[in-house]
C-alpha cells in the first residue's frame, strides 16, 4: 500500500507534469531544429514567434466566446488554433520574404542570420505587446479536471491523490498526433523526403531538381503549425505572458541541442529529457521516502537535490555537459 | 582630419540631441541619459573587442554585468559581523571543499590518460562534492540568512570605497570568462551564442537565489557613493553660493526677498541632483577615455593585427604559428572584464543592486544591437552605437507618442484604438530597436561607422 502510495505520488508530481511540459518543449524544439536544419540558422525569435501564434489564438478564443460558441467540456481555444496557425504562417512567410530571403540568396554566414533573427525577435515582441499587452492572460475554459485529487482518493482509498488536468491530457494527445503526422510526412511523402535531401546537402538537392522556394515555404508552414500549437498548449496549461514565452526559448534551445540539432526525432526526445531532468532534480522527495522507508529511517530534511529556483539552471547545465562531451547531441548523425 | 569627418559629425549630432533633451525636457533627464550612454559605451566596447576584433559571439553579457554589480556590493557594503560569526565558518569550509575538489580534478586530469574510467570518476567526484558541500554549507547558510533578514541576512562585503569595485568587477567577470571560455570556446559560432546565453542565465539564477551572498531578490539598497549626497550639498555654503552665482541674473529680477529665497532653494535642490550626476559623468568619462585609448592602441598594435588575421582566416593564422585557442581565450576574458567594469559602474550609479532586473533583453540583446548598429570592429562606432541606441531606447516612448498623436490627429481622444495605442507606447521601443537593427543589417551591414583599417 505504501509502495503504491509512493508511486502515485511520483506519478502526480513528477511524471504527469514532466510529460506535459516535455511535450510543450518538444514541439518548440522541433520548430527550432527544422529551421536550423533547412534554413541553417539559430532562430532567436522562436519564443516570440510562439507567443505571436498564441496571441492570435487567444484573440479568436475571445471572439468565439463573445459569440457564445464553445466546445462544451473542451476549451474553446482548440477551435481558435487553426486561425492562429493561419495568421502565424502568414506572419512567418512575410517575415521570410522581407527579411530572411535576402540573406539566404546572398548566402550570408549563419551568424548573420542569427543576428537578423534577433531583430525579428525585437519586432515580434513589440507587435505582441502592443496588441495584447505584457500582462498575464488566461484563456482556458471548459472542464478543468478529468480526475480531481479528492475524488481519486475517495474512489481508490489511497492516501495520495492523483489529479489529472484536461489540459495535460490534451497536450499529450495533440503532441502525439502532431508528431506522428510530422514524422510520417518527413519520412514517407515526396516533399518530406526532398526536405531531408535539401537539409542533407543543399547543392546536391538543387542539382536533382528540388525547388528551394517550395522547401523553404513548407518549412515555414510546418514551423508555423508547430509554433502555434506548442505555444497555445503551453498557454492553456499555464498562462500566456509574452515574457515567459521569450524565456521558454532557452529550455527549447537546450532541448533541440541535447537531442542533436537538425534532427527532429532527437529534438522530440530532447524536450522530454530536459523536462524530466528539471523536475526530477528539483522535486523534494521527503514524502516519497516517508512511504518507502521504515519509520526509523525517515529523512528530516526535504531531500531535494536542488531548490526549485534552479529549475532553468538544470536544463542549461545538461546542455553544457552535452555540448562538451557530445557536441552533436545525444542522437548524432544524420541531419533531419 | 578629413577622413575623420564622419566620426566628428556623428558625435556632434549625438551630443546635440542630448543637449536638446536638456533644453526641452530637463538637464536632469539629459544627464541621466548621458551617464547611461557612457555605461552602455563601456559595455559595447567590451562586446566589440570580442565580436569586432576576434569574431567571437558572446551572448552572456548579462551575466558579466551582473557579476560586476555583485562586485560593487561585495566591495562596498560593510561586513555583517553577526552573520560572519553565525555561519562564516561553514561557508569558509565549503570554500575549501570547492578548492580541494577542483585541485583533485586537476590532478586526475593531469595524471591519467583520457579514458571512460577517468570521466566517470570525475563525474562521481563532482556529484559527491556537490552533495558534501550542500550538507556542510546548509546550516551556515540558514544561520546567516536568519540574522536580521529584513536588513541584512547576508555576509556583507569588505566596506571599501565603491570605486575599487570597478577593478574587482573586471576580475570577477574575467574569472567567469576564463571558465566559460575554457568550456565553450571550441564550439561553433551559433552554439557558442546559445551556450553563453544559457550560462549567463545560470549566473543570474545563482545571484538571485544565493541569499547569503547577495541577498537575492531582497535587493541591496543604499550602497556607498563616490559622489556627494544631494541632501548634504543642499546645506553646504559653497554649493549654495555656486548656484547663486550661476543664476544671479535670474535671481536679481525677483525683488521680493522671501520669494527670492524660495526660488534659490528650488534652484539649489535642482542643482544638487544635476551636480551629483555631473560627478558621475566625470568619473564615467574618465573610464571611457582610458578604455578608448587602450583599445585603440591595441587595435593598431601587432596584437590587433594578429587578432584580425585570426578573425578573418583562422586556419591561415594557425598555419602562421599563432595560437588561436589561447588568443581567443585571452580576448574573451578581456572583453568580459570590460563588461564587468560596466556592471560595477551601473550599480555604483544606481546605488542599488537588484538581481531581478537583469534580463537578457536589456543586458544582452540591446548591447548587441548597439554593437551592430554602431559598427563592429570600430571602437568609435561601438561607442556611438551605445549612445545612439540608448538614446533611442529612452526617448522612443515620447517619439512614439508624438507620432501616434500626429497620425491620429483627426480621431477623437476617446477612440478605443487610439487609447490602446497610447497605453502601449512603452513597447514601441522594441519595435524601433528591431526595425533599426534590421534596416542597418540590410542596408549598412558594417554599421554607422564601419571598420576602417589603414596600415601605417
Amino acid at each position: 500500500m505504501d509502495f503504491l502510495n509512493a508511486l502515485i505520488l511520483l506519478l502526480n508530481y513528477i511524471f504527469i507534469p514532466a510529460l506535459t511540459y516535455g511535450s510543450q518543449l518538444a514541439l518548440g524544439a522541433i520548430f527550432v531544429t527544422l529551421i536550423y536544419g533547412i534554413l541553417r540558422f539559430a532562430n532567436f525569435a522562436t519564443g516570440d514567434m510562439m507567443s505571436f501564434g498564441t496571441m492570435v489564438t487567444i484573440l479568436f478564443t475571445w471572439y468565439f466566446q463573445s459569440l457564445g460558441i464553445s466546445l462544451g467540456v473542451l476549451p474553446t481555444a482548440l477551435l481558435a488554433i487553426p486561425f492562429g496557425i493561419f495568421f502565424m504562417i502568414l506572419y512567418m512567410l512575410s517575415i521570410d520574404k522581407f527579411v530572411f530571403k535576402y540573406y539566404r540568396t546572398n548566402k550570408s554566414p549563419p551568424v548573420q542570420l542569427a543576428m537578423v533573427s534577433i531583430g525579428v525577435m525585437f519586432v515580434t515582441q513589440a507587435v505582441v505587446r502592443i496588441i495584447i499587452g505584457p500582462s498575464d492572460q488566461r484563456f482556458f475554459d471548459g472542464e478543468k479536471f478529468i480526475i480531481k485529487a479528492r475524488e481519486f482518493k475517495e474512489i481508490t482509498g489511497f492516501n495520495e491523490g492523483l489529479a489529472l488536468k484536461s489540459t495535460q491530457v490534451i497536450t499529450v494527445l495533440v503532441t502525439i498526433i502532431l508528431v506522428s503526422l510530422l514524422f510520417w510526412f518527413l519520412n514517407k511523402t515526396k516533399t518530406g523526403k526532398s526536405m531531408k535531401a535539401y537539409s542533407d546537402n543543399e547543392d546536391l538537392a538543387l542539382l536533382s531538381g528540388i525547388d528551394p522556394q517550395k522547401i523553404v515555404m513548407i518549412t515555414w508552414i510546418i514551423a508555423g503549425i508547430l509554433a502555434t500549437i506548442g505555444g497555445a498548449l503551453y498557454g492553456l496549461d499555464k498562462s500566456f505572458k509574452p515574457f515567459t514565452y521569450f524565456n521558454n526559448m532557452l529550455p527549447i534551445f537546450a532541448a533541440a541541442i541535447v537531442g542533436g540539432i537538425g534532427n527532429p526525432f532527437g529534438a522530440f526526445l530532447g524536450g522530454y529529457v530536459i523536462a524530466f531532468s528539471e523536475i526530477f532534480l528539483t522535486y523534494a522527495y521527503k514524502k516519497f521516502f516517508m512511504y518507502i522507508l521504515p519509520e526509523s529511517m525517515e529523512p528530516e530534511s526535504l531531500v531535494q537535490l536542488l531548490s526549485t529556483d534552479y529549475k532553468f539552471a538544470v536544463s542549461f547545465s545538461i546542455l553544457v555537459i552535452v555540448l562538451l562531451y557530445r557536441p552533436s547531441g545525444i542522437f548524432k548523425g544524420k541531419v533531419l | 582630419m578629413r577622413k575623420n569627418l564622419n566620426v566628428i559629425a556623428a558625435y556632434s549630432i549625438m551630443m546635440a540631441l542630448i543637449i536638446l533633451v536638456g533644453i526641452f525636457q530637463s538637464w536632469n533627464i539629459a544627464l541621466s541619459i548621458f551617464n547611461l550612454c557612457l555605461i552602455s559605451a563601456v559595455m559595447t566596447m567590451g562586446a566589440n573587442i570580442q565580436w569586432g576584433y576576434a569574431g567571437l559571439i558572446n551572448f552572456g553579457i548579462m551575466g558579466y554585468t551582473a557579476l560586476g554589480g555583485l562586485a560593487a556590493v561585495l566591495i562596498s557594503v560593510d561586513p555583517v559581523q553577526e552573520a560572519w560569526s553565525a555561519g562564516g565558518f561553514d561557508i569558509l569550509m565549503s570554500l575549501w571543499l570547492i578548492i580541494a575538489m577542483v585541485l583533485i580534478i586537476r590532478f586526475i586530469l593531469k595524471r591519467f590518460n583520457k579514458s571512460k574510467i577517468r570521466t566517470y570518476s570525475i563525474a562521481v567526484i563532482i556529484i559527491s562534492g556537490i552533495l558534501l558541500i550542500r550538507f556542510s554549507a546548509e546550516p551556515g547558510i540558514e544561520a546567516i540568512e536568519a540574522v536580521n533578514p529584513a536588513k541584512t541576512g547576508f555576509l556583507g562585503g569588505f566596506g571599501l570605497p565603491i570605486i575599487f569595485s570597478w577593478i574587482v568587477g573586471a576580475f570577477f567577470a574575467g574569472g567567469l570568462a576564463f571558465i566559460v571560455g575554457k568550456v565553450a570556446l571550441g564550439l561553433r559560432a551559433d552554439y557558442l551564442a546559445i551556450a553563453t546565453l544559457l550560462i549567463s542565465e545560470i549566473v543570474i539564477a545563482i545571484i538571485k537565489h544565493e541569499d547569503w551572498l547577495t541577498r537575492g531578490v531582497k535587493n541591496v539598497i543604499g550602497l556607498k557613493r563616490p559622489a556627494p549626497y544631494e541632501v548634504d550639498l543642499q546645506t553646504t555654503d559653497w554649493f549654495i553660493n555656486l548656484v547663486e552665482k550661476f543664476n544671479s541674473g535670474k535671481l536679481e529680477l525677483i525683488s521680493n526677498l522671501s520669494d527670492r529665497q524660495a526660488t534659490l532653494n528650488q534652484l539649489v535642490i535642482e542643482g544638487s541632483s544635476v551636480f551629483v550626476k555631473l560627478c558621475y559623468s566625470g568619473l564615467f568619462l574618465i573610464v571611457v577615455i582610458i578604455l578608448l585609448i587602450l583599445t585603440q592602441k591595441a587595435l593598431y598594435s601587432p596584437w590587433g593585427r594578429m587578432m584580425r588575421a585570426i578573425r578573418d582566416n583562422e586556419e591561415a593564422a594557425n598555419a602562421m604559428g599563432k595560437n588561436v585557442v589561447k588568443q581567443h581565450l585571452l580576448i574573451f576574458i578581456l572583453g568580459s572584464a570590460i563588461v564587468g567594469i560596466a556592471g560595477a559602474m551601473l550599480v555604483t550609479q544606481d546605488g542599488l543592486f537588484t538581481p531581478g532586473s537583469y534580463r537578457p533583453m536589456r543586458y544582452t540583446f540591446l548591447i548587441w544591437v548597439m554593437v551592430i548598429v554602431g559598427g563592429s570592429g570600430n571602437n568609435f562606432g561601438a561607442i556611438l552605437g551605445g549612445f545612439a541606441v540608448w538614446f533611442l531606447w529612452i526617448e522612443s516612448a515620447p517619439i512614439a507618442l508624438f507620432l501616434i498623436n500626429f497620425f491620429t490627429v483627426g480621431i477623437p481622444a476617446t477612440n478605443s484604438l487610439k487609447v490602446h495605442l497610447i497605453e502601449s507606447v512603452p513597447y514601441f521601443r522594441f519595435l524601433m530597436m528591431g526595425l533599426g537593427l534590421l534596416l542597418i543589417m540590410r542596408y549598412r551591414p558594417k554599421g554607422i561607422l564601419p571598420e576602417k583599417i589603414d596600415i601605417k
